[in-house]
């Protein structure tokens, strides 16, 4: 299958100018960046034990999200979503600039579906004691759902809420579609600012991870990591991921639109690139990343590379054959600091490499295997890479603005 | 030659080919044959039990089967006899081989009754809790649920069916999915990322859940008897909208890609706008500024005016607040001619099909443009006087139409409109 043309075709130059980060590690960007020299990972082995989790930080949902009635309408993911969203806003500075809010896009890659773990418990025990009158489902679901959960599980409603707390509301989009979700998200984003259809753009996601539901959804195609954990690279024999929670938005926007307003990048976004291999084939999937490469233009001897590299076989195996090809670069493994965030991922690769470019180094590895290496010297180019646990692979170039 | 472009310098999108499932048939013909005569296709569900709903009936597809049965499931399969309707007609491509990127409208997905109870029998104790789900659900034996309920699965498996181009786009804009799957594909071929797109738009969506959430909104008509007059849009004694499932496949393409291979030019794709509403959830803001902005960004993304729209295939969804809201908008647009343009709304006869309303009714408007003739708005017996539209009431009005505005407003504060011409402007 041909790769989706790179959306660099315009001609604006695009940077990011806002970051918000509220994952395991903490909350804000020196949380973030403190954890991940310190090479903390904060993973929980017990609570869903024999699957880890990586959870969320404590996190104070009222500086982002001051009404009460807001935060009760939300479930957990769309909190934590529309608390990273908040923070994004004020890392680029337009925090309750209603001229630019009201004119700004927004494309969300979501997942949502939040499950009320009680009622559906109730129904599946009834059902194996034996209750199972045509009338049993629907009146157990009239009578105990509330109205307002399907609110809360809804895909659209994450930027829905972003909207009505932060005030985002030029265009509202919604992509799903699990990984490939977070890399389109920021592809049409691009694309729009950079063919001139618009100036500024709030791109990212979501994950509540610390859901058993979630966790079902996932072991039925066997993607849990159990038993004890391990970092992404080291996990060969005992594949899988370990979800994590986290909340990742960026702000995006023309280098015109941010000289105009003061803003200061943190990097520029240069291209983003994806594909769907068919992978019936093996080697599908190295095959495409390398196409996928070399689409995404000039690249130094010694780039960084941070991927979202999910620990499930054998797509990791696939990416370790892909990565083996260029071994100048130095990678960082998400997966093994964050947790698999699913959607999140790709947005939380980009977001570290305009942090880490913006601060001058790449975070240090955080890998007994020895694939990554140190970096000397401050990054210029950090590729970001995200190959879906089933479908889709993406990658994105990140630059410093010299 | 130049290449043909719009007022703004944009490639000029066309739509060279479409197809239509809804729950009066599958395919144009059948569809178009009667909505015009002013046909419902709501009838009381069959497909599993209604005893303490309070709605009992929607626009389900019951011609179409799918094994094991799975509302994700039946949601692929219309698409799939839409996507094929449309290729056919476009002539586009080679079988299995689209060359363009696939955006994909479809409701979000998640694992449904049927295969949850199944997961949870398998557990084979009578008191269990969610554990004990989650250590029997691996192992192999549930494989193919996970495969079926990912948010990605439709898309994956159209882009494979079809061979799109790159990574297919699944999108959630509530009830106005099915608008921005077409904006998706007009912006591509305006950035010239692309000649041609394809944009689906699926629903297949009655369930026992699904219809409860809505009921528990107060969303839904309760007017069960008969069903077919349950759907009332713009009438005094309607009641809410009454949940439908479909699909709608265009194939978009550039004016100019399209003359080259010589393919039908159904229609144009004028304009494309969109407003988010910051108000409320599930509400409009009162002063309908939000969906106002939406109507005059289409105008405006046309390089048109409200004069030269001469048919609106309104939302009309038949809730007390989206008719209401969607003529105070068109009203503040359109001064007084709001009240001489003919409106209908196709979701009189065909319900509301949520996440493909915006392509099925996008298509039934290029049929309009086609046939020189609006369909019905049926149940139209009292009309609600403070909603004085030309509604076009129950039976189908031949009218000169060269310009239809096609709106679509959903949960979230979803505002899309689109502007669907017979010729380029």
């Amino acid at each position: 299958m041909t790769e989706t043309k790179s959306s660099s075709a315009g001609s604006a130059e695009v940077w990011i100018t806002g970051i918000g980060l509220a994952t395991s590690l903490g909350e804000g960007l020196d949380a973030n960046w403190n954890a991940l020299n310190e090479r903390r990972v904060n993973v929980d082995e017990k609570t869903f034990a024999p699957y880890i989790v990586h959870p969320l930080a404590p996190v104070n949902f009222e500086a982002q999200i001051p009404k009460k009635g807001d935060q009760r309408q939300m479930e957990a993911w769309q909190r934590i979503g529309t608390y990273a969203a908040g923070l994004a806003l004020d890392s680029a500075g337009v925090k309750g600039d209603k001229e630019i809010l009201g004119r700004m896009d927004m494309i969300v890659a979501a997942g949502g579906g939040e499950r009320d773990i009680a009622v559906d418990m109730a129904i599946l025990n009834a059902d194996a004691r034996g209750n199972s009158a045509p009338s049993f489902l629907n009146e157990r679901l009239m009578n105990d759902l509330r109205p307002t959960l399907f609110l809360a599980q809804l895909s659209n409603l994450l930027a829905g809420n972003i909207a009505i707390v932060h005030g985002v509301s030029g265009t509202s989009r919604t992509f799903m579609g699990e990984e490939a979700a977070g890399v389109d998200a920021a592809r049409i984003a691009l694309a729009r600012i950079a063919a001139g259809q618009s100036d500024i753009a709030l791109v990212g996601g979501s994950q509540n991870g610390e859901r058993k539901d979630l966790l079902v959804l996932y072991e039925f195609g066997d993607f849990n990591l159990k038993g004890k954990f391990a970092p992404v690279w080291a996990r060969s024999g005992n594949g899988g991921f370990a979800l994590g929670s986290a909340g990742v938005f960026l702000v995006i926007e023309s280098k015109a639109h941010a000289q105009a307003r003061g803003a200061k990048p943190y990097a520029r976004l240069t291209n983003v690139v994806a594909d769907l291999a068919q992978r019936k084939q093996p080697g599908a999937i190295t095959k495409s990343l390398e196409a996928l490469w070399s689409q995404l233009g000039r690249l130094n001897d010694n780039a960084g590379l941070i991927t979202g590299t999910t620990g499930v076989e054998p797509v990791t195996s696939e990416e370790k054959a892909f990565l083996s090809q260029h071994q100048g670069c130095a990678v960082r493994a998400t997966g093994t600091m964050f947790g698999h965030t699913m959607e999140t991922q790709f947005p939380l690769g980009l977001a570290l490499a305009a942090l880490s470019i913006s601060r001058g180094a790449l975070f240090p590895p955080n890998d007994p295997t020895g694939l990554e290496v140190e970096m000397s010297g401050p990054p210029t180019q950090i590729v970001v890479m995200g190959t879906g646990h089933w479908q889709g692979e993406g990658m994105a170039l990140v630059e410093a603005i010299s | 030659m130049t290449a043909p472009r719009d007022k703004f310098g944009r490639p000029i999108v066309v739509v060279t080919g479409m197809g239509v499932v809804t729950s009066l048939g599958a395919g144009k013909a059948d569809n178009w044959a009667k909505l015009t005569a002013g046909e419902s296709g709501i009838r009381t569900v069959t497909r599993f039990p209604i005893d303490g709903l309070k709605t009992t009936m929607a626009g389900t597809v019951d011609f179409v089967n799918v094994e094991p049965s799975s509302s994700t499931g039946l949601t692929e399969r219309l698409a799939d006899i839409a996507t094929e309707e449309a290729l056919e007609q476009s002539g586009i491509g080679r079988k299995g081989d689209f060359p363009g990127p696939l955006f994909l409208a479809v409701a979000p997905v998640e694992v449904e009754w049927p295969q949850r109870l199944e997961a949870g029998r398998a557990v084979g104790k009578q008191e269990f809790d969610y554990d004990d789900l989650l250590r029997i659900s691996g192992g192999g034996k549930f494989t193919k649920f996970h495969h079926r309920f990912m948010f990605g699965s439709v898309a994956g498996h159209l882009a494979e069916t079809f061979g799109t181009k790159g990574s297919p786009i699944s999108l959630s804009t509530a009830c106005a999915s099915g608008a921005t799957a077409i904006q998706l594909g007009v912006e591509a071929i305006r950035r010239g990322e692309a000649d041609a797109a394809l944009c689906v738009a699926t629903d297949g969506s009655v369930n026992p859940e699904a219809m409860v959430r809505f009921s528990l909104l107060s969303a839904l008509s309760t007017q069960n008897d008969p069903p077919q007059a349950a759907s009332k849009p713009f009438s005094k004694n309607r009641d809410g909208f009454v949940m439908a499932e479909g699909a709608g496949a265009l194939v978009l393409e550039s004016y100019e890609a399209a003359m080259a291979r010589g393919a039908p030019i159904l229609g144009v794709v004028a304009g494309c706008g969109e407003l988010t509403d910051s108000f409320h959830r599930t509400r409009s803001s009162p002063d309908g500024k939000p969906i106002i902005g939406c109507v005059r960004k289409t105008l405006a993304d046309a390089g048109m005016t409200s004069e030269q729209i001469d048919h609106i295939n309104a939302h009309g969804t038949a809730t007390p607040e989206n008719d209401k809201m969607e003529y105070l908008a068109i009203s503040t647009v359109f001064g007084e001619r709001a009240n001489r343009i003919p409106v209908s709304s196709n979701k009189s006869m065909v319900g509301h099909t949520i996440s493909a309303a915006g392509a099925v009714e996008a298509i039934f408007s290029l049929l309009t443009l086609e046939h020189q003739r609006i369909p019905p708005t049926i149940n139209y017996d009292v009309p609600d006087p403070a909603i004085p539209f030309d509604v076009v009431a129950n039976k189908a009005r031949d009218a000169r139409v060269t310009a239809v505005m096609s709106n679509s407003f959903g949960f979230g504060g979803q505002n899309a409109s689109l502007i669907l011409t017979r010729e380029p402007v």
